[in-house]
């Protein structure tokens, strides 16, 4: 009986320890990976992370992953003319920045999936008027192919299709993106309780760390 | 005057005010259905950028709060919703430049929804804006064409 009770305890213990370190799923791909260590096999699992890349922001200055290395960042695609759901996307970007404003652990990069129009000068713009100010949010502009190919690493379907509003289709995903660059959440950047979701999800992220760290 | 004619006469000023009141009453369920329908249509086409409350998007898209602005162009509304817009504007006491797409595919019986919901909603009060008055509307900024620009 004694045993019982003690087990139950604990158990109750761990379920409370679990409440208090909940952790973020980790998306994507993952590879499991068998190495010899000191003469031991090890198995380790690979997640999918996001590959380095090299970008020009709207100052015209080069953007590369390692200005994303200790920070988490939530990634977007999106163009500047665009009519139908980066306007909204955008507004709620603004509520993350606000949100998070002044915390170098966190970063915005949204990418423009229209290379001809959105050069970097357009994308000033663009941050001025939306009232985007320092570099905590990036606005990118890349060759066509490496944006498309790194949408695709982010798993957010990005083309060019004359028949969809503004000549773009895409969608509206905000990936949350961890120090580590792997993908720990998508999130429908049009949908105000996704975006809640998203903020509270940025909120165990960063308790992730400062929990590790103690 | 005698005592029927006299009565006649009442009868007759019975009647019209009755009409005027019926057509009053009309316009004004029509006002409504109007602003109905382009509620969900302002939902669908222009929240995004001009927001829920029509309160715009920082400097990037204008408000649609500033009554008397919005007073100013009510000849022009048709053609904006239908041909888009792309001049600096001065809305609110601020600045605007970025271009507002086109809606090739609205009606003119749509226009007059939206523009009646637009027209009503957000503090504006320019009562109703019927599909004869858009369609005349937008006869003019054709034949002008040079429905991108505003002249007030
Ligand atoms: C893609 C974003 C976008 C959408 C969608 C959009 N607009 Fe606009 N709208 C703008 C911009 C930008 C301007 C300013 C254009 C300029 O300065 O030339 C504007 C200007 C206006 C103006 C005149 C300025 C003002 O604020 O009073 C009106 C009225 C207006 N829009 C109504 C509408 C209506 C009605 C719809 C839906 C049918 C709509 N817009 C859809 C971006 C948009």
């Amino acid at each position: 009986m004694k045993k019982y009770v003690s087990f139950a305890i604990s158990l109750m213990l761990w379920a409370c320890a679990q409440e208090e370190q909940k952790r973020l799923p980790i998306l994507g791909e993952r590879e499991a990976v068998t190495k010899e260590v000191n003469g031991k096999s090890i198995t380790d699992t690979i997640y999918q992370t996001i590959p380095s890349f090299t970008f020009i922001n709207q100052d015209s200055m080069a953007v590369t992953s390692k200005d994303f290395d200790n920070s988490i960042y939530v990634a977007d695609f999106f163009f500047t003319s665009c009519p139908s759901i980066c306007p909204t996307m955008s507004k709620n970007l603004l509520k993350v920045l606000n949100k998070y404003q002044g915390n170098s652990e966190v970063k915005i990069l949204s990418h423009s999936i229209d290379s001809k129009y959105d050069t970097p000068w357009v994308l000033k713009r663009y941050a001025d008027k939306l009232g985007v100010e320092g570099n905590q949010w990036q606005f990118v502009h890349g060759s066509q192919q490496d944006i498309y190919t790194m949408a695709d690493k982010y798993m957010v379907y990005a083309k060019e299709d004359a028949e969809a509003p503004g000549g773009f289709e895409h969608q509206g995903w905000f990936i949350l993106i961890d120090k580590e660059k792997r993908i720990r959440g998508a999130y429908d950047g049009t949908n105000d309780d996704q975006v809640a979701q998203l903020m509270r999800d940025m909120d165990i992220l960063l308790s992730e760390y400062s929990n590790d760290k103690k | 005057m005698t005592k029927n004619s006299l009565i006649l006469v009442c009868f007759f000023l019975a009647v019209i005010t009755c009409v005027i009141n019926g057509c009053q009453g009309q316009q004004e369920i029509k006002k409504a259905q109007f602003f109905t329908n382009g509620q969900s249509l302002y939902s669908a086409k222009c929240e995004n950028c001009h927001g829920a409350k029509g309160e715009g998007l920082g400097n990037l898209y204008p408000p649609l709060t500033d009554t008397a602005f919005v007073r100013s162009i009510r000849h022009e509304l048709a053609c904006i919703v239908k041909h888009g817009l792309h001049k600096e504007l001065i809305v609110d006491n601020r600045t605007f430049d970025t271009e507002m797409p086109a809606n090739p595919a609205l009606t003119d019986q749509e226009i007059a929804y939206i523009l009646t919901y637009v027209g009503n909603a957000f503090g504006n009060e320019l009562g109703l804006i019927d599909t004869e008055e858009v369609s005349v509307h937008l006869k003019n900024c054709a034949a002008k064409n040079s429905a991108r620009s505003i002249d007030r």
